[in-house]
């Protein structure tokens, strides 16, 4: 101990790190009321982007709104800093709408920070964590192969100065600086992101406290000077004209800003030859990364090589804030030496003249196996100890942010003896994207992708509010402003909901309106046969609700207000989108809920924590093997875990249903 | 709202009676539907006697049978749940027929069971006996290794590859879809576009799916064959009293080893005998509506020939060759004609009395039938069995069936995966066509992705992604 007093370095709460999943976790837990501490290596990594400029897109969106909708900062952040917007999918069902914002990364980051100073109960520090204080349990016996039992409780960090600050929880959010390494060809250099320093110290001591650590990489490309581009080369992609914003808190603000543009080009013959002509000098194929990359964000020169049948590969320039001259050059990330990234990047339309501020690299980093987790995110090797983010072998902001905040919320529940949150598959991408972590494990960065959801129609960006607000309320993570909003909001959607579900207009008017709508206006996508017999239809057509119509797939809730002579209630364009989506797609929402339900019941029947799987008859060696590693929380959890067969889970049920009635005939 | 499962829970073979079990909510309007004497109030635990109907509240509804209805209250039941139990006559085809018309009650969520299910669903509903938990530990495990077996022995043969070639082409359908839905801002050179959802392009989506359905309902088309192989050929004798019927039919039972005595079949008026001939298994069917001239009486008899007929698989028309064609005779001509059989033998018999009917006065009705001129009685035995195993070997030829070489449903629940597969396609369709959003029709290909997967044993897991991961070239 140093010269600070003890009650400084005291603290309820220790977070380990201040990009996306610290920051949330750090602010959710001093929100809750916990006297809170973030560490990091350098002030300049608070909320910092060290790869791409933009927040959401498909899947990451969705998670955005539900970080928001349950009380986090990331939604408001990015409304306070974007520079562009943009809803994708909007060809597609409301369902998938997924927006996407470019943003500001430097003022991005100073919002955050401001945020985090002027929070009560919260202190920043720059210092590195180079270990953890631990209790550790008496051992009966040593089974470090196992990761699954419990060996002790964190109570506290040291950082590289030798200081101590003992923590009730400990949250660590190491994204790429633990152990982090940067290739560039040969070059290889240790050091976190975007030349920032790296975490040296706490992987090695994790190691050695037994935590099942792996490595796993990624890549960012090449920044470009703004000026040294030619843009008339590229193509234009505009934001949208309508704005719409991340947080429910913004909902009824209009936004009128000017927005930038970011630039289409594509690559070609001769940069694939470049590319292919020096392949082996790349930090990939050097045998140098051992590092597992991801599948989806794979390096320019894992493009050419796997797919050479394609002569061409799209790439987009994005502008990395208002105040800098930096660009992103998203899709072209690559570990292949400076000179050829030269090369290969002047072969570009666009780029041909382009000054690199910054070559593209890749960088190896410490995370931790999932597996080794419960799914409120504390590990299962010591106690109080809490894992987000890309230590957990995610990728991502928006993943990173939800797993923080989850983490967050959930060491406040440890310390206040309440059970943790643990979201469904059903209830939200957060709830995914942690199952499948700590269920199914990853062999590489992870990120969320709507495809990965069940149930992608219950989880929609328009309604995470109605997901998850009212459970933040109940936790204490969401505010008194925020829940009265909701609420309002709420009863707003199911009252025009109800209006329509009841309201008519009479036949003529109705025929009229499909007529409009399913002919007039189709005309060119019909042939002259399908316009006769769907005029023919529409004739015989028996009246409907308002409700009805807007199951028409032509039909939206802004068509019917031509016909609709109600004074129609004064909705946000959120709202109207709910209240479309409630009852346009009801049938099918109803078919996925009663999918749910038919799950539920295993997802109800609990597994403890200290069951002998090997002990059960009946469960094949592999089930027995994968069961005990992965503990699974319930039943419906197990039927999850790749290697556990249904025969495995009804002789769980058996052994479950055998020990309830022993349990039962001898309390009687 | 829980499923309603139901499945034939006596074993299987012929057996004096025969069960048919269901769990679930919907127990009582199931025998609401069936139930022809549908008593006014439903006493759990009594037993109810009434004609089986596939639609009691429609009076032209086919009589399937006749049977006990037995109903077990929530919780005082096996699983827990609402269960009925249907005790009828232990026939297999009567059973099946039962449990047909349960599964096309139109009843909402009611489904075959799967193995094991009314097990699981006592043991979840906490109605298992301690004392047998042990044992039915062992029972599951040896039923799945049986079925582990079966599921092998079937992912070696052709059904297998069919299936998973389907499934293949599903797979390439999801990917397609899914990097739609996840890379919304991909180059369109890479991913399908928008030209592959829309609906006029054979090489786009409407047109794959399309190529799936056909396959899928190609191996529901061999489920005919399935069944003649496991149930035997259903031959239906029709003809006018005395023109021979009887001599054939007692002919055939006399030389065929009888599998079982009578059995009061499908109705009061038909007579159902199963015996094998030559060692292909026959459902010899007698229909005795013509016998009576009470005219009110034929009237229901001749109904149910045809009903009797429209199932058959064989029809056999005796003729008295001897004799002019007559009213009787013309009936029956012009059911049949009516009924459009291909497989129909017309046995012209008395040859030794007269010949007063010609083929051509049958062909002219009958373009597509074999005709034979015989003499029953002269002949005996020896040309009785001829002709029907004649005929049976020509319209279906038995002796090329091979389980092995060629994909034949013979599983009620693969049928059933398979129904539920070629609906859920049929409507991914009809969505893309009305413009219904992709990630909506999505979740149907996926459901038919899934009940094929359960054919073979395998439910859908990380394939989509990895698929999108191996096909296209993504990167953000």
């Amino acid at each position: 101990m140093t010269n600070n007093s003890v009650n400084d370095s005291k603290y309820n709460v220790v977070v380990i790190g201040a990009g996306h999943a610290g920051c949330e976790a750090g602010l959710v837990a001093a929100r809750m009321g916990m006297k809170t501490a973030i560490f990091c290596t350098d002030l300049e990594s608070v909320a910092m982007m060290p790869c791409n400029p933009s927040i959401g897109g498909t899947g990451k969106g969705h998670l955005v709104r539900e970080i928001d909708a349950l009380g986090g900062e990331m939604g408001i952040n990015i409304d306070k800093t974007f520079i562009q917007s943009k809803m994708l999918n909007t060809s597609k069902g409301p369902a998938v709408h997924s927006l996407r914002a470019q943003a500001d990364k430097h003022r991005y980051h100073d919002e955050m920070l401001r945020t985090i100073r002027s929070q009560e109960n919260l202190d920043l520090f720059e210092a590195e964590i180079v270990d953890l204080i631990v209790i550790k349990y008496p051992d009966e016996e040593d089974d470090s192969s196992s990761f699954n039992k419990c060996k002790g409780k964190v109570t506290g960090v040291v950082t590289s100065d030798g200081r101590t600050f003992s923590a009730d929880a400990v949250i660590i959010c190491t994204g790429t600086f633990l152990s982090g390494k940067i290739f560039i060809g040969d070059d290889v250099t240790v050091s976190g992101p975007a030349g920032l320093p790296p975490s040296t110290h706490l992987g090695d001591e994790l190691r050695k406290l037994g935590f099942p650590m792996r490595r796993f990489k990624t890549g960012t490309p090449a920044r470009m000077l703004r000026d040294t581009l030619d843009y008339s080369a590229m193509k234009e992609q505009k934001g949208d004209e309508k704005i719409v914003p991340f947080s429910f808190m913004n909902e009824d603000k209009s936004y009128d800003i000017d927005q930038v543009s970011c630039w289409l080009s594509y690559t070609n013959e001769h940069t694939h030859k470049i590319i292919l002509d020096n392949i082996e000098k790349s930090a990939m194929y050097s045998g140098n990364i051992v590092g597992v990359g991801p599948r989806y964000c794979p390096s320019i020169e894992d493009k050419v090589s796997r797919f050479r049948d394609r002569n061409r590969h799209q790439l987009f320039v994005e502008p990395e804030g208002l105040d800098t001259d930096w660009m992103y050059i998203q899709g072209m990330s690559s570990s292949l030496p400076e000179d050829v990234q030269h090369a290969f990047y002047a072969t570009i339309p666009g780029l041909e003249h382009a000054v690199i501020v910054r070559p593209a690299y890749a960088i190896e980093y410490d995370c931790v196996d999932p597996l080794s987790l419960k799914p409120s995110l504390e590990s299962k090797l010591f106690e109080n100890f809490f894992c987000a983010g890309q230590f957990n072998g995610s990728s991502g902001y928006e993943e990173a942010g939800a797993q923080g905040l989850i983490a967050g919320i959930n060491a406040v529940m440890k310390l206040t003896g309440r059970d943790p949150l643990v979201l469904r598959r059903d209830q939200a991408y957060i709830g995914v994207l942690i199952d499948d972590l700590v269920t199914k494990g990853t062999n590489e960065p992870y990120r969320i992708m709507t495809s990965r959801a069940e149930y992608r129609l219950l989880l929609r960006q328009d309604n995470a509010d109605r997901r998850l607000t009212e459970i933040g309320y109940e936790l204490g993570s969401v505010t008194e402003e925020r829940y009265a909003r909701y609420l309002a909001k709420k009863s707003k959607v199911d009252s025009e909901a109800d209006r329509l579900r009841s309201k008519r207009v009479d036949i003529n008017t109705f025929r009229e309106f499909l007529l409009l709508h399913e002919c007039e206006l189709q005309k060119d996508k019909m042939t002259e046969e399908q316009l006769e017999r769907k005029r023919r239809d529409i004739a015989e057509t028996e009246n409907q609700s308002f409700s009805d119509i807007l199951r028409r797939p032509s039909i939206s809730y802004e068509d019917l207000a031509e016909i609709d002579d109600d004074t129609r209630p004064e909705l946000t364009a959120n709202e109207r989108t709910e209240v479309e989506v409630m009852l346009k797609y009801d049938g099918y929402i109803r078919k996925q809920k009663s999918e749910v339900e038919k799950l539920r019941k295993l997802e109800s029947k609990n597994l403890r924590e200290d069951l002998d799987y090997h002990s059960i008859r009946g469960l094949r060696l592999e089930a027995r093997q994968k069961l005990s590693d992965i503990r699974p929380r319930t039943v419906g959890q197990a039927s999850r875990i790749s290697g556990v067969s249904p025969a495995d889970i009804n002789v769980l049920l058996i052994y479950l249903e055998k020990e309830y009635r022993e349990n039962n005939s001898r309390t009687n | 709202m829980a499923d309603t499962i139901a499945a034939i829970s006596s074993a299987p073979g012929e057996a004096g009676i025969g069960i048919v079990k269901i769990s679930g909510p919907a127990c009582k309007d199931i025998m609401k539907k069936l139930m022809v004497s549908f008593p006014e109030t439903i006493e759990p635990r009594h037993a109810y006697l009434s004609r089986v109907s596939r639609d009691a509240s429609s009076p032209d509804s086919e009589i399937i049978d006749e049977a006990l209805f037995i109903y077990m209250q929530a919780p005082n039941s096996y699983t827990g749940e609402d269960v009925l139990e249907i005790q009828a006559h232990g026939s297999n085809v009567a059973l099946k027929s039962i449990l047909q018309a349960v599964l096309d009650s139109g009843i909402e969520d009611v489904r075959m069971a799967e193995p094991g299910e009314f097990t699981k669903l006592a043991f979840l509903n906490g109605k298992m006996d301690l004392s047998q938990a042990e044992a039915v530990i062992d029972i599951i495990n040896a039923k799945s290794d049986l079925s582990l077996s079966i599921a092998e022995s079937q992912s070696a043969g052709r059904l297998g590859d069919t299936i998973r070639d389907i499934r293949d082409t599903l797979l390439d359908i999801l990917a397609e879809m899914a990097v739609n839905i996840d890379y919304p801002e991909e180059d369109e050179d890479e991913i399908g576009g928008d030209g592959f959802f829309s609906d006029d392009d054979d090489n786009g989506i409407v047109g794959q799916l399309r190529w799936v359905l056909s396959d899928v309902q190609t191996l529901m088309e061999t489920a005919s064959i399935g069944r003649i192989a496991r149930e035997g050929i259903r031959v239906v004798i029709a003809g006018k009293p005395n023109a021979g019927k009887s001599s054939l039919m007692n002919a055939l039972l006399g030389e065929g080893r009888v599998i079982v005595t009578d059995v009061p079949g499908t109705t009061r008026d038909t007579v159902e005998e199963s015996v094998s001939i030559n060692g292909v298994p026959i459902v010899l069917v007698d229909t005795a509506g013509l016998r009576t001239t009470d005219d009110k009486v034929e009237k229901i008899g001749i109904e149910r020939t045809e009903k009797a007929m429209a199932s058959a698989d064989l029809i056999i028309l005796v003729l008295d060759g001897s004799q002019d064609l007559d009213d009787k005779d013309d009936t029956v001509l012009g059911y049949i004609e009516k009924m459009n059989s291909e497989h129909l033998l017309v046995v012209i018999n008395k040859d030794d009395l007269g010949r007063s009917v010609s083929e051509e006065e049958v062909r002219a009705k009958l373009p597509q039938a074999t005709i034979v001129r015989t003499s029953l009685i002269e002949k005996g035995v020896p040309e009785a069995v001829k002709l029907v195993s004649n005929a049976v070997r020509d319209m279906y030829d038995l002796g090329s069936i091979n389980a092995k070489e060629m994909n034949i449903i013979t599983n009620e629940r693969h049928m059933r995966m398979l129904r539920n597969a070629e609906m859920n396609l049929d409507e991914a369709i009809s969505m893309i066509q009305s413009g219904e959003p992709l990630e909506v029709a999505e979740l149907s290909v996926h459901y038919a992705y899934d009940s094929l997967g359960k054919i073979i044993g395998e439910e859908v897991g990380e394939e989509v992604l990895n698929t999108v991961f191996s096909k296209f070239c993504l990167g953000k």
